[in-house]
């Protein structure tokens, strides 16, 4: 019954999206205020109907209502609450539930805080809202439908695939979905404003909160995903370039590359068209990543929906609204004149060229991971496009923002003066210099780029310093330390999520460069040496979990006699799911991760037991949060909220 | 339950796991090299990942046959030669540069050359474009008016 009424929510929840996708819209084009204003309850009620579904599919995972297809393929009565309820989305048919539901999240709360838009563009906003979510309310309805019954009740589930019952699995879709959707946002303000013919500062700071939301939600989801694999898949990579973490990495690009053109535009009036583009592209790549992870199109660990009708679906969805965006974009965007005149030097032009390097980077990874399928269509040439290709084509991007951003950073705007940015800038070079020959120096015979990547990532960070040292001011210090915890929370936002990426940008190159590695058959009682560390294997035993079993070593690690940690590391097998995993223990360390897998037991006696040391491995996920931290401090900048509030509402030319 | 678990481990076959402590060669030179070929080498049955991290068996018996050829004294080309021609270019992770893979090579400096010609046309023009006059609607200087009279 619950199950039939979420059905039917569902059903509702696309009949008024499809109400609230076309009355505005006309409303909005003929000036009828009551049309205009039907908006606002619609998204509520789209919203509202759409939580009542999904939380009608969750009780029949919770209460494990085997009638429910879906529940059956994806869940086991013995499976832990938590994953009961994140299995919810760990699969097709719940996870693009989880998709609209945050969509029409969005619209609501945009219906919701949007009470300062004029009423035209709110409008307009929420139709362009609307018929995204009608396209994925259809979607649902007709190909991927959550509450089919089955004719057949079985007696207990299939269970959920054992890797994805893993609290950093568990969180890492909502977040990326927060993020994939919420640059839907900026696609709606963006075709609203060229349906508009208007795009001014407001429209900009319009735009911002809600790029700079779905870029931080976004680096949150690749954080944990990345966190997520290291731990998880048994060897301790964070970053594959697999063509799932593609599709999330390229809107997150173009998203980084659109916080900081909005930011132009709001405060300087130009690169308005440009802004508009990425608005677009960002949303676009947010769909095509859903079309590779939903289709299978590109084989990949996490195609867990190889069905062609489906993927037909998403890529007429995605040609459908791109299509309709570009053709508006392409007629409309001369209407877009810029105002701001700035000077080649200044930081106009240092975004200019943020904007240029994300823009090629992305660029460079949408085409290495669709060209295996352009070979096989055009050139008849089945190959593989990997990480060694991706590390060779993206790094020289990486040093590209790296060497440039805290210039960027200080310049003025205007009109600057390169050599007065420069002579800010010393100390920090000469740190960032200094690390860079210690580095090369102490570990002589390694490669250049690894010393390189780190000298580069300590000047990111004193640069970010730098910048904010900078903003205090003259006079006394003491004065410029009281200033400095005065400042505004955009300036520290930019600052620390400025770092963040210096402090990723080290985690890896640390990682990269340092790492150490053992493998060898382990005798129980019987220590060794990795590097500084003596490694024990203890004993190894057999243990039941609640839904698997599993072949648990204890391993012990010491330092200089000293005990440092006893790891448990495991070899599972679920049987109801027929899966092995690998669960390495792992003790975490500020300057550097042990890492621990237990393999095969040998024939000669003994266990195969690999040990990695990981350099400064948690500052990857470290310099993520604190990337994240940075769009939070920017967001909860208070100047947002009273400028937004008080912009006056203009009339915008209309669309003939 | 011990029986149970001997059952079910008999029964599952146990997966192999990436390289093994009996594939690893006794000349750590050679060893590197071993890693840094079959890091490059894409497992022919997984999705996206290379010999040197799959749990596959045929990516074990590529390892080997990697090993194999090392020892026997082949150059690291000649290694990856010997299994390009078994399996094709396929199991190359990084794709070779020949033929229509030059479009994928090329097409990343031509687009970062043409978007900074771009971008710099676009900074000389406004760079040399007049700030535009602030441009008052009628309604807009008399509001102005109304309010410098306060």
């Amino acid at each position: 019954m619950i199950v039939e009424l979420g059905h039917f929510a569902l059903i509702l929840a696309f009949a008024v999206s499809l109400f609230q996708m076309s009355v505005p819209m006309i409303g909005a084009a003929y000036g009828w205020r009551g049309w205009m204003a039907a908006a606002r309850p619609a998204a509520t009620a789209q919203f509202a109907l759409t939580a009542l579904s999904f939380a009608a599919l969750t009780y029949a995972f919770v209460t494990s209502d085997f009638s429910v297809h879906l529940v059956t393929a994806n869940s086991h009565t013995l499976k832990p609450m938590l994953y009961k309820i994140t299995g919810v989305w760990g699969n097709h048919e719940g996870s693009l539930l989880l998709w609209v539901l945050i969509l029409t999240l969005f619209g609501a709360s945009c219906a919701w805080f949007g009470a300062g838009l004029p009423p035209r563009l709110r409008a307009r906003v929420l139709a362009v809202q609307s018929a995204v979510a009608a396209a994925f309310f259809a979607f649902i309805l007709f190909t991927s439908n959550p509450f089919l019954r089955a004719t057949l009740v079985p007696f207990d589930g299939q269970d959920l695939n054992p890797l994805l019952q893993d609290p950093g699995l568990a969180f890492h879709p909502p977040f990326l979905y927060l993020g994939y959707v919420g640059l839907s946002m900026a696609f709606s303000f963006a075709v609203a404003a060229l349906i508009e013919g208007r795009v001014d500062a407001a429209w900009g700071r319009w735009v911002r909160p809600w790029t700079l939301a779905a870029w931080m939600f976004l680096t949150v989801g690749i954080g944990l995903g990345s966190w997520w694999a290291y731990y998880e898949l048994g060897w301790g990579g964070f970053w594959f370039w697999d063509p799932v973490e593609n599709a999330s990495f390229m809107p997150w690009l173009i998203s980084a590359a659109l916080l900081h053109s909005a930011i132009v535009v709001e405060k300087r009036e130009a690169l308005k068209s440009w802004t508009v583009l990425l608005a677009i592209l960002a949303f676009g790549f947010s769909l095509i990543g859903t079309f590779i992870v939903r289709s299978g199109v590109l084989t990949s660990v996490h195609a867990f929906a190889n069905d062609p009708e489906r993927g037909v679906f998403i890529l007429l969805i995605l040609a459908v609204f791109m299509g309709g965006a570009l053709v508006l974009y392409a007629f409309r965007a001369g209407a877009l004149e810029a105002k701001g005149v700035f000077g080649m030097v200044s930081r106009e032009a240092g975004l200019v060229f943020n904007n240029l390097i994300l823009a090629v980077s992305c660029f460079v990874v949408f085409i290495g991971t669709i060209w295996p399928l352009i070979a096989e269509m055009f050139f008849d040439r089945t190959l593989s496009v990997g990480p060694p290709f991706f590390d060779a084509t993206f790094t020289p991007f990486v040093v590209a923002l790296a060497v440039a951003l805290p210039f960027g950073a200080l310049l003025p705007w205007k009109r600057a003066k390169l050599a007065r940015v420069a002579v800010a800038l010393i100390p920090a070079g000469c740190l960032g210099l200094a690390t860079f020959v210690l580095v090369y120096a102490v570990f002589s015979g390694q490669s250049a780029l690894g010393p390189l990547m780190l000298g580069l990532a300590v000047w990111l960070v004193a640069g970010s310093a730098t910048d904010l040292w900078q903003r205090t001011g003259r006079g006394p210090v003491a004065g410029r330390f009281v200033r400095l915890s005065r400042l505004p929370g955009a300036d520290w936002g930019k600052a620390i999520a400025h770092a963040g990426v210096g402090i990723t940008i080290f985690g890896v190159a640390a990682l990269v460069t340092f790492e150490t590695e053992d493998i060898r058959v382990a005798m129980p009682g019987v220590p060794y040496q990795v590097g500084p560390w003596e490694v024990e294997l203890l004993e190894v035993g057999q243990v039941e979990g609640p839904n698997y079993i599993s072949t648990m070593a204890h391993v012990r690690l010491s330092r200089d006699g000293d005990l440092v940690a006893i790891l448990d590391p495991e070899r599972r097998i679920y049987p109801v799911a027929g899966m092995p995993t690998t669960e390495a223990a792992i003790a975490n360390g500020f300057t550097r991760d042990l890492y621990v897998v237990i393999g095969d037991p040998q024939i000669g006696g003994g266990w195969a037991l690999r040990v990695w040391i990981k350099p400064f491995a948690n500052w990857i996920w470290g310099g993520t949060i604190i990337m994240a931290l940075g769009g939070l401090l920017s967001l909860s900048d208070r100047r947002y909220r009273v400028a937004a509030g008080a912009a006056k509402p203009r009339q915008g030319v209309p669309a003939e | 339950m011990t029986r149970l678990v001997l059952i079910l481990l008999l029964v599952w076959v146990a997966p192999v796991w990436a390289v093994q402590p009996d594939e690893v060669l006794d000349d750590p030179v050679l060893e590197d090299r071993a890693r840094e070929i079959s890091a490059g080498l894409r497992c022919p049955v997984c999705r996206n990942e290379s010999i040197d991290e799959s749990n596959a068996e045929i990516a074990r018996d590529l390892r080997l046959l990697v090993r194999e050829r090392l020892v026997a004294g082949d150059s690291d080309a000649a290694v990856i030669a010997h299994i390009v021609e078994r399996y094709g270019e396929f199991v190359l992770l990084n794709p070779p540069a020949r033929g229509s893979t030059w479009i994928l090579f090329l097409s990343i400096p031509a687009l970062a050359l043409a978007g900074a010609t771009l971008a710099v046309a676009f900074l000389r023009q406004r760079a040399r474009a007049a700030e535009p006059a602030a441009a008052l609607s009628t309604e807009e200087k008399a509001r102005l008016d109304e309010l410098m009279r306060k």
